[in-house]
């Protein structure tokens, strides 16, 4: 059964029919083509389609796209800026080697900022227990640590996003 | 006189490829979508081992958006999968190998077996279809367990009635036999090696087109190894022509040896792309990735260690039982048997070593390689067997370590290989170091306070690595050589392309190819792009696996890049009208020596293409060169590991608290990248260690099918690894000097975490714990040992 609904992705607003059993991951990369969005489990379990709704890091896997009537969604594609440069998140995961396969790194990198704007001063250890909803197999986290250090120290207090 | 320009190798510059992956436009399989795109989805068995009685795909056909539904019936010409590696038995006699069929025929052999295809417009409408298919099965008794696998009483296939695939062995059984009658003492053990699930986080996915224009296919796959792929399925399975398809393998997310192999779903879904007339995508569940990717590991083995009273390790005795899984997988055969057994020698000199393997084949998915793929196996066998010989003998596991070392080179292994260099006491010496070895009472103490147990391990480590010498490869089975291939491409304005046979998929190559290039040619980083992964593109190439890119590889790319060289000094000792002998090249220019005369790299690249002064009589026009290179020997990475772990005897809880590694690679392109490397592999041998372990159930239903069933190591399970490349002893046969890097920390670090594991529980009388070493397991082992 199809159902309207209006939302803002990315800053623009999209209104549209969705089957009433549409995941956002689903209706982010097969109806708005947005793939930078990744699906990596079918249990909710690996965070890499996290994305942020309403400003928090949501795993998009996880929510029916019916349900998000007049929510504002941003995905790694919203966060990128325009003048080819990168999100201070971004930057910091490029300069520590965060990624290797890539294949996470949207999903890390948006928990990540949700991380950072809600604990900007998270030690270490509270950046690993932030992070224990997504899941990476090439970095060991190590790096991924290391660029969300970074990234909370350039991040402007928290008011970058 | 230009300024002299830093060296690009050894400097860990940012990644290329990094801008594509985080910003979200990186293209991976399932992110493309062709025109008139159509769904595949598989039925899979849902049973380990029954014969298919019937199948009926009536009620799907007649589906909702169903375009097409094949069975194992429609497939039955066309070949099985092949495996690349015969394995023959000691009596001489070939594997036996089983058709691996692309579509079950007659039977299925594992919990998730393909049974069938549905092709529909929609993924969901195919899957729904699916599940109107109607397959009348006669469940079989299945045999799921390693060990007890070979004789028994039900069978995985009717040409191995035993169930046992081949039995190997390598080494002088006699002078074994005679070794161990002059030993002081015998060390003897019993281990398992867990088996694993490789689970990169991008699942497996395919896209096949075919197009009547030109009666070719392309191939879009989550591939380690496009051209091996295409070889595979065009000359062993489909009986197409090579030249007819191109098998593109995009970015890739992560592979880890489960993207090597030629998969029944990609074969299925071209065979069926030109009946169908559209192009068809699958992508895999999770839970398909877990039923279905080629597990790792599974060994049982009992193995036995000679010394003589001084603490000299006299010979080696290993039996292995090796499981299959229910097919040959295309590397299969040869991961317990040449990967496996040449390595237990390890870093020591060992005289006599004698290995048998048994290949089992179960009711359980194909087990082939996974990240190390047999030396992991190797060296946690032979790392905790040295361990338990200190504990037994009342050394120092450190002392007997370097009382038995390796210490001059070449070392010829009476298992078959020969290390051309290495220096195993100096990665040994800089981890005691690093870990702070004298620092160890002290932190046991302080956890004693906290009523919590400390223990260290240890763990040196040797892998054979830049797979390898054809030569040596085919005498040991291998049905193909392992070279690799180059071509650099300079454009007329100077701009290079690169194209590798090797394939990237997290290891870097976009950016470790090009400071080698750049710096070679003495042009600037940017100026170089490497490409890879697509057949269309790469002349040839055997693909990523067994720490193989940069030594083989980049070896191919070296040496494609020297002929670039000693052409454009011919054109530019035409333009300077001098001898090919006087010009020299250094620093992106080439110059007559001692002079000032001179012609920068872009201005002979533009006369090699706008030939307006050019010695046509002599040279052809063009600047590019293919270059093929095969090693004359593997590679032989080293290093020591030291992990300490504390654990909480009330829950058995184990945490990795402090882990320090020196490794020894050779020399190194991109220390930032070769680190990530090591991280990665030790995040993965501790997961082995404390966290992972796929468990069959005794019917063969896979118990440990998703992520909340198997523990992957998450941020917070892992410590801070303290890592140095120590500055080695670089590899004397490849021109880079580079060894590879990409499998050590999973292969040094299982056998680390578990002698600090049972050097904690030593004092509660705990001998034995197999991997993966979970709180329940620890906790059962130290009620135990109070009873």
């Amino acid at each position: 059964m199809a159902v309207p609904i209006e939302m803002i992705v990315n800053g623009k607003s999209v209104a549209t029919e969705v089957d009433a059993d549409t995941l956002l991951s689903t209706f982010l990369r097969e109806h708005l083509r947005l793939t930078g969005t990744h699906v990596g489990c079918d249990t909710a379990s690996c965070g890499a389609c996290t994305v942020h709704v309403g400003g928090r890091a949501v795993k998009s896997c996880n929510v029916l796209t019916a349900q998000l009537a007049g929510q504002d969604i941003t995905t790694i594609e919203g966060i990128t800026p325009r003048d080819g440069s990168l999100h201070p998140m971004q930057a910091a995961f490029k300069a520590c080697h965060g990624l290797q396969c890539g294949f996470c790194t949207a999903g890390m990198v948006m928990s990540a900022i949700d991380l950072v704007l809600h604990h900007p001063h998270a030690t270490e250890e509270e950046i690993r227990h932030g992070l224990e909803g997504n899941l990476c197999r090439c970095t060991g986290y190590q790096n991924i640590v290391k660029a969300v250090v970074m990234a909370a120290k350039t991040m402007d207090g928290g008011q970058a996003s | 006189m230009s300024a002299v320009r830093a060296p690009l190798i050894g400097r860990s510059v940012e990644r290329k490829e990094d801008y594509r992956f985080l910003t979200g436009v990186g293209q991976y399989t399932d992110d493309i979508v062709l025109p008139a795109q159509s769904h595949g989805y598989f039925l899979r068995s849902p049973h380990a081992h029954a014969r298919l009685r019937s199948i009926d795909i009536a009620g799907a056909r007649d589906a909702p958006g169903v375009l097409a539904v094949y069975t194992g019936e429609d497939l039955a010409g066309i070949g099985g999968l092949p495996c690349g590696w015969l394995i023959k038995s000691i009596d001489g006699s070939p594997m036996k190998e089983p058709k691996h069929p692309v579509l079950a025929e007659g039977k299925v052999r594992y919990v998730g077996e393909q049974i069938a295809l549905v092709v529909a417009e929609t993924a969901a409408q195919a899957k729904a279809a699916a599940a109107l298919i109607d397959v009348d099965y006669d469940v079989l008794p299945a045999v799921v367990d390693t060990a007890s696998a070979a004789g028994n009483s039900a069978c995985v296939h009717d040409a191995a009635p035993d169930n046992v695939c081949y039995t190997w062995a390598i080494g002088d059984e006699s002078a074994v036999t005679a070794a161990f009658a002059q030993a002081a003492h015998v060390t003897r053990l019993d281990l398992i090696n867990n088996r694993l699930i490789p689970n990169a986080i991008e699942p497996r996915a395919a896209n096949a087109q075919y197009s009547a224009a030109d009666d070719s296919y392309t191939l879009y796959v989550t591939s380690q190894n496009p051209h091996v792929e295409r070889l595979l399925m065009t000359a062993f399975v489909l009986g197409l022509p090579e030249h007819k398809m191109r098998v593109i393998a995009p970015d890739v997310g992560g592979g880890f040896g489960s993207k090597i192999y030629l998969y029944a779903e990609e074969t299925a879904l071209v065979w069926a792309s030109k009946r169908v007339g559209r192009p068809i995508k699958w992508t895999a569940e999770r839970s398909e990735s877990f039923l279905t990717d080629a597990h790792g590991r599974d060994h049982v083995t009992t193995a036995e260690l000679a010394l003589d009273a001084q603490g000299q390790f006299l010979a080696l005795r290993v039996r292995t039982t090796a499981n299959m899984g229910a097919y040959l997988s295309t590397f299969a055969s040869s991961i317990p048997t040449i990967l496996y057994a040449t390595l237990l020698a390890g870093q020591y000199t060992t005289p006599q070593i004698h290995c048998t393997v048994q290949a089992v084949f179960t009711n359980t998915a194909p087990v082939d390689a996974y990240r190390g793929a047999g030396r992991p196996e190797a060296t946690y066998l032979l790392e905790r067997i040295v361990e338990l010989a200190a504990r037994e003998l009342g050394i120092d596991p450190v002392a007997l370590r370097r009382r038995n070392f390796i210490r001059s080179f070449p070392h010829a292994t009476p298992v078959g290989l020969t290390y051309d260099t290495g220096d195993y006491e100096a990665t040994l010496n800089r981890v005691l170091d690093l870990a702070d070895v004298a620092g160890y009472p002290a932190r046991k103490q302080a956890s004693a306070a906290k009523g919590l147990l400390r223990g260290i391990g240890y763990s040196c480590y040797i892998e054979a690595c830049g797979l390898a010498p054809s030569n040596i490869a085919g005498a040991l089975g291998a049905r193909a050589g392992l070279f690799e291939a180059g071509e650099v491409r300079v454009h007329p304005t100077g701009k290079v392309t690169v194209f590798t046979g090797s394939h990237s998929h997290g290891q870097g190559h976009e950016t470790t190819f090009a400071q080698v290039v750049a710096d070679r040619l003495g042009i600037s980083l940017e100026d170089v792009d490497i490409q890879h992964g697509d057949t269309g593109k790469v002349l040839f190439g055997m693909g990523t696996y067994g720490s193989r890119s940069l030594a083989v590889g980049g070896s191919a790319i070296v040496k494609a890049v020297d002929k670039i060289i000693s052409k454009g000094r011919k054109i530019a000792a035409h333009l300077l009208e001098a001898s090919d002998a006087d010009v020299e090249f250094e620093n992106g220019e080439f110059r007559i020596a001692g002079t000032d005369r001179k012609k920068t790299f872009a201005e002979i690249a533009l006369t090699a293409y706008v030939p307006h002064n050019y010695p046509l009589d002599k040279l052809e026009p063009g600047l590019n060169e293919n270059a093929f290179y095969d090693p004359t020997n593997f590679t032989y990475p080293a290093g020591s590991y030291v992990c300490e772990v504390e654990v909480d005897p009330e829950t058995g809880t184990v945490r990795v608290d402090r882990f320090s590694a020196s490794d020894d690679f050779g020399n190194v392109i991109n220390p930032m990248i070769v680190e990530g490397q090591v991280q990665g592999g030790i995040a993965q041998g501790i997961g082995q260690a404390l966290l992972e372990g796929c468990r069959y159930n005794e019917d063969g239903q896979l118990l440990t099918g998703s992520f909340t069933d198997y523990a992957l190591p998450r941020a917070d399970d892992l410590p801070n690894l303290d890592i140095e490349l120590s500055p080695g002893t670089p590899c004397t046969h490849n021109p880079l000097g580079a060894k590879g890097c990409g499998e050590a920390g999973a292969i040094g670090s299982p056998p680390a975490v578990i002698n600090a594991l049972l050097d904690a529980l030593a004092p509660l009388g705990v001998s034995r714990i197999d991997m993966p070493a979970t709180p329940h397991r620890v906790w059962e082992a130290i009620a135990r040992s109070k009873r």
